[in-house]
């Protein structure tokens, strides 16, 4: 992901001043035509939901997420967790990634154990503690509700992974700025998915258009039970799981 | 697949393996903590009016000018751009509580210390201006910035102008040590960090470790210039060192009966924490050795009569082993904030290198750095008159 909060911002002065050119007196709809195919970020909020019970702990979505970043050996833009639960015990659950479940799970030795796996990512949230702690901006959230970091600008000073709640970010080994999920950006303001969510054979990660009225997500959000991670630090995330345990965390 | 990663106990978040901020960030908060402590001892005289303290005003004053500055110098070897640390006060993000470190700083530096210097010395240097020779006489003229009235009405507006400085700067020093635990306590990922004491409790941990320094130095400059110690001036630091350390450790016992009373999701974690990987440096080294044994040493100056070379030799240990405690204090809420993880399922540890940037090595030229400024600081304004090193010898400008 080599977009720049200045290319971020640049784009979207840019189609706004497009849009201004086309002609100023022109109807909307016209307006809307000239800048049709474009990619306006006003008109998207991105999140991802994430199926618990879809997922099969076959490390695709994290191998597929390092090839397509770049992420640097035994760093992780999103990882698999397994987590194996004794009885009503949700104090104490045995807690495994191997490589980040890269290359999935071996066989659990428990055989009375509750076992499922929970892939994690950055959660893109709406009141990220890691932008608001960044001193310079560097870390941002674009319009269309992405947490992305313009690496040409980031201090590397690592209070952003300090104030991440989730463990989702961290000191790129030789650009020495901070690192992290940008949801594919290069690739989902091309009308693709992300790279984790394309290569789940389960459809258990989902690329989510929250501003799209058509996007699958609203009967997702409305069929399902859904809850985000550690809701108690009010960061308004934007990842949603179904069949979340009480345990994970 | 399944092979542990080595240092690291239970589960932790696969990023959250190593270890973010390293000893130089220990350094940051204690050389911080130095200068607004000294700073404070030194405000005891001026707005106070403590005048037992009188001899150690202008050296405290020069020791938070040397520590001062060197406390961004952790911070820039530290960060990943260097190069781009100009940034921040270019353009500061507004929500970031480390964004204000650079305006802080140099409010500190620049309003405060460096103007209070100034002022305090500048009949002294306008003198010197006038009887040295050679580039130390130019040096002087430099420093008097063309400012040489030294009439008792100029002296009198400096002093007026200084008293109000250090009204002035009392606040600022709280800014500047309350803001560095603010830093700490506003980061709600981290429950070992995450609470609103965390700026009174540096702030409070700032001023001991600030009196105990200056206390030292004290002793030390009259040590090696061979003059005699002002036994009403150590008293009453040691007084005030008593007192302060005493709100300080309260202030962090408040804390961990908190803790342990509430309980909550992290306790736990931060329990097992504190009785295994922090064991030694927050129960033996910050608790037992570096907060109880000073403040039995100098309550017991308190309660009964001792003589003068006991009470220097009990300030000695008193001062040491405060100075270390506090360490141990910044060691523990750095270093210690990092060791569990944020599921609370899992611990890493800290492997300390020696002679890479963030090593051993450069910390310890950091800690010595301030010491050598100091001692150039002294030699270029000296604190006291050559002859003596009492109250009555402090130099005529000092008010």
């Amino acid at each position: 992901m080599d977009a720049t909060r200045r290319q971020i911002l640049k784009g979207a002065g840019l189609l706004l001043i497009l849009g201004a050119r086309a002609n100023p007196d022109a109807a909307p709809e016209a307006a809307g035509a000239a800048a049709e195919g474009a990619y306006n970020p006003h008109e998207h909020l991105w999140g991802m939901t994430i199926d618990i019970e879809k997922c099969i702990g076959c490390g695709n979505c994290v191998r597929a997420c390092a090839q397509e970043n770049d992420v640097p050996e035994e760093y992780f833009r999103t990882w698999i967790e397994r987590y194996e639960i004794e009885g009503g015990d949700l104090e104490h659950p045995k807690v495994s990634s191997p490589d980040g479940g890269k290359h999935g799970f071996p066989p659990s030795s428990e055989t009375t154990t509750k076992q499922f796996f929970v892939p994690k990512l950055c959660n893109h949230c709406q009141e990220s503690p890691c932008v608001q702690v960044c001193p310079v901006g560097a870390t941002f959230d674009s319009p269309d509700g992405v947490v992305l970091v313009d690496e040409s600008y980031c201090l590397g000073c690592r209070y952003c992974v300090q104030a991440c709640p989730y463990g989702c970010r961290y000191i790129h080994p030789k650009k020495m700025t901070v690192d992290k999920c940008t949801l594919c950006y290069h690739r989902i303001t091309k009308g693709l998915t992300t790279a984790c969510c394309e290569a789940c054979p389960t459809q258990a990660r989902v690329l989510a258009d929250l501003k799209n009225p058509a996007d699958p997500v609203h009967v997702f959000l409305r069929e399902n039970k859904v809850q985000v991670l550690k809701p108690h630090m009010a960061t308004r995330s934007k990842v949603y799981y179904r069949a979340l345990d009480g345990a994970v965390r | 697949m399944m092979t542990p990663v080595p240092g690291v106990e239970g589960f932790m978040y696969p990023n959250e393996v190593e270890l973010q901020w390293s000893l130089l960030i220990v350094l940051y908060p204690y050389i911080t903590g130095l200068v607004a402590g000294a700073f404070i001892l030194a405000s005891l005289e001026r707005v106070f009016r403590v005048k037992a303290v009188k001899p150690t005003y202008r050296l405290a004053l020069l020791t938070a000018l040397a520590f001062l500055l060197v406390a961004p110098l952790p911070l820039q070897l530290h960060l990943g751009h260097p190069e781009r640390s100009f940034e921040m006060y270019l353009t500061p993000h507004r929500s970031s509580a480390m964004a204000m470190f650079g305006f802080v700083y140099l409010w500190y530096l620049l309003v405060v210390l460096l103007a209070e210097i100034w002022l305090d010395y500048r009949a002294d240097i306008v003198r010197m201006a006038a009887v040295e020779t050679g580039w130390r006489r130019w040096l002087y003229r430099a420093l008097t910035l063309g400012s040489m009235n030294i009439s008792e009405e100029a002296r009198a507006v400096d002093d007026r102008v200084g008293y109000w400085i250090t009204i002035i700067g009392i606040p600022s020093a709280f800014l500047l040590h309350g803001y560095v635990g603010f830093i700490f306590g506003s980061v709600k990922a981290n429950a070992w960090w995450s609470t609103p004491l965390m700026p009174i409790v540096f702030l409070f941990s700032a001023m001991v470790s600030g009196i105990a320094a200056v206390m030292l130095l004290y002793m030390a400059a009259m040590y090696m210039q061979g003059k005699k110690v002002d036994m009403l001036c150590l008293d009453t630091i040691a007084k005030y060192l008593f007192f302060v350390f005493l709100i300080d450790f309260s202030l962090e016992m408040l804390d961990l009966v908190h803790r342990i009373y509430e309980a909550d999701e992290s306790f736990r974690s931060l329990d097992f924490m504190v009785h295994s990987r922090l064991w030694t440096s927050q129960v033996v080294i910050q608790i037992v050795l570096g907060t109880c044994v000073p403040l039995a040493l100098l309550a017991a100056v308190l309660v009964w009569r001792f003589s003068e070379t006991a009470r220097k030799r009990m300030y000695v240990a008193a001062g040491l082993l405060t100075l270390v405690g506090i360490f141990a204090m910044r060691w523990n809420v750095v270093i210690g904030g990092q060791l569990f993880s944020k599921s609370y399922l899992g611990y890493t540890s800290y492997k300390l290198d020696f002679a890479t940037r963030e090593g051993l090595l450069p910390a310890i030229v950091l800690m010595l750095l301030p010491f050598a400024i100091l001692w150039a600081l002294v030699k270029l304004l000296p604190p006291w008159k050559p002859e003596e090193g009492d109250r009555d010898g402090v130099c005529p400008a000092a008010p």
